[in-house]
């Protein structure tokens, strides 16, 4: 144990480990709080979705040797972010098959390109594996991406406590919302603006493949226990920061990838919360 | 020029028309009871006037500087998930979010609003409890709840004593018209034929075309009104 306390220490006094701490923090608190939406509105499967646009976008990025790939990945994202989600509920044509046509499509024709075109120092499948899965170390996150990220985080965090109630309006009844004089289609829009960022972010801790895990685990959990928006909120981003630290010390203890093992937390977090839940469900309240 | 003017509207689903031609309007102050069989239209006839859809033909327009940020509406059906978390505060707050402006959180005065709302309703000791565990006429209070809270001007029900027990719906008609005669603009649908010649000031019976509009005394006495069952004393 007291080994274990030292190692941390040791990793600990580099500060681009402490840094990686707090913006993996960051990024799993951003992606709890759209979570709660994204499976609230019936959405989880667009941000699977999203995600993989988000790998496609970032094998062009790579293809195209832009080194801040984020400049590509982020707009890519949004854009297809505010198609899939444009007019909520009232959207039709975007079904179920469009968005796995969509996905599936983005991932295929991003593992071509990185044939295709490999990264100058050719390392293919290790490209591939890192974009997929998340970085093997945290320790490969730019100052750069580190800046970029904590700013990204601050500014969803505070857009979401500001349109929290209209969030909240859309969510739960978007029709009133939308007779009662509401701008349901900008809320709908801010909705999708964040959540591509989020996706963005969180593809750098996690890896594509994995961002589902990040938005909907948390938000999952909370709901087992608790009953109202705002706790399952609070309780939903209270889980997911607790999970990423817990995440992100035992990948540097245990030496295993970072990403995967948060999403490991987070499973573990379903079972204890589904435990509460269904013993709080037992006991008359 | 009236709160509401209807003119020549035509309602339907992708080209299908449910009802034609109708054209009435509304007052500042008029409580209008819209009546009708399963079916013929009434929902759809919100819906358009709320802007939900698209008429298929005609046209509605406000008047007096009715702003649909002034307008509350009770739903015939609302779709919330099975497992949507929710508090009953949360919801009937959430009604009074078109007088928010730019203020990301609720005012005072929007929370004395809510509560006093819940009083009214008799939901006040279910204010912590979660939408979704209600039973079907409480779930339908709170909803009227956040209807109120929406409504500065006119208040749009859809069949509000649908799932109501006798008292309630009794208590319910008093306080619709309680609040039509402090002076918000009452448009209900309902099937209670007997409540709505009591109440309303006018009617509007919807088929396939509009078959009566006018005022409630002049429907109590046509033709249509007595079919429908207004066997009152004439
Ligand atoms: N979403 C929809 N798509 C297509 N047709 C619809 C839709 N909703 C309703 N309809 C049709 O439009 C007609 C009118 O429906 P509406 O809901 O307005 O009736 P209503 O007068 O409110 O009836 P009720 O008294 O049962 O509430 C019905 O024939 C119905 O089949
Ligand atoms: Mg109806």
């Amino acid at each position: 144990m007291s080994e274990n306390l030292a190692m941390l220490k040791y990793y600990f006094e580099f500060p681009f480990v402490r840094y990686a701490l707090i913006v993996g923090v960051l990024i799993a608190l951003c992606s709890s709080l759209l979570g709660v939406v994204l499976v609230l509105k019936r959405f989880s499967y667009i941000g699977d979705g999203l995600s993989h646009v988000a790998f496609g976008a970032l094998a062009i990025a790579t293809v195209l040797d832009i080194t801040d790939n984020m400049l590509v990945v982020l707009p890519v994202t949004i854009l297809f972010a505010v198609f899939l989600l444009r007019g909520g509920r009232k959207a039709k044509i975007q079904g179920d098959a469009a968005i796995a046509m969509l996905s599936v499509g983005a991932l295929a024709v991003g593992y071509i390109l990185f044939n295709l075109f490999p990264p100058v120092n050719g390392n293919v499948s290790g490209d591939v594996c890192t974009t997929l899965f998340g970085s093997t170390s945290i320790l490969t996150l730019t100052q750069n991406e580190v800046w970029l990220s904590m700013v990204l985080s601050g500014v969803v965090v505070v857009l979401f406590v500001l349109f929290y109630h209209r969030v909240f309006a859309v969510t739960f009844d978007e029709n009133f919302a939308e007779a009662t004089g509401q701008n349901t289609g900008l809320y709908n829009m801010i909705i999708a603006v964040v959540i591509a960022t989020v996706v963005a972010l969180a593809m750098k801790l996690v890896g594509s493949l994995l961002i589902s895990a990040l938005l909907i685990f948390p938000a999952i959990s909370a709901m087992r226990v608790f009953r109202s928006f705002l706790s399952v909120v609070i309780c939903a981003a209270a889980l997911s920061v607790v999970c990423a630290a817990l995440g992100i010390i035992v990948s540097i203890l245990a030496g295993t990838p970072v990403g995967s093992t948060i999403v490991a937390a987070d499973i573990l977090g379903f079972f204890v919360f589904s435990l509460l839940g269904t013993a709080k469900g037992r006991v008359p309240a | 020029m009236a709160l509401l003017t209807v003119e020549n509207l035509s309602l339907g689903y992708e080209g299908i028309t449910v009802a034609e031609d109708l054209t009435f309007s509304v007052n500042s102050g008029d409580y209008l009871c819209i009546v009708g069989e399963n079916g013929s239209g009434k929902t759809t006839l919100m819906k358009t006037i709320l802007n939900l859809m698209k008429p298929l033909s005609g046209r509605v327009a406000t008047g007096e500087g009715l702003q649909p940020a002034a307008i509350g509406y009770l739903p015939q059906q609302t779709q919330v998930q099975k497992d949507f978390p929710a508090s009953v505060r949360e919801v009937v707050l959430s009604g009074s979010l078109n007088k928010s402006g730019f203020n990301p959180f609720y005012t005072k005065v929007q929370k004395r609003q809510a509560r006093d709302n819940m009083e009214r309703l008799g939901i006040l000791p279910l204010a912590t409890k979660c939408y979704r565990e209600l039973s079907g006429g409480q779930q339908q209070r709170v909803l009227l709840a956040r209807a109120l809270g929406a409504a500065d001007r006119m208040l749009l029900l859809d069949e509000p004593a649908a799932g109501l027990d006798p008292q309630i719906t009794e208590d319910m008609y008093m306080l619709i018209r309680q609040l039509n005669e402090s002076g918000l603009t009452i448009l209900m649908i309902s099937h209670d034929i007997h409540a709505a010649a009591r109440y309303a000031s006018h009617i509007l019976h919807v088929s396939r075309r509009p078959l009566f509009y006018g005022t409630k005394e002049d429907y109590v006495l046509s033709d249509i009104g007595q079919q429908y069952g207004c066997k009152v004393a004439v």
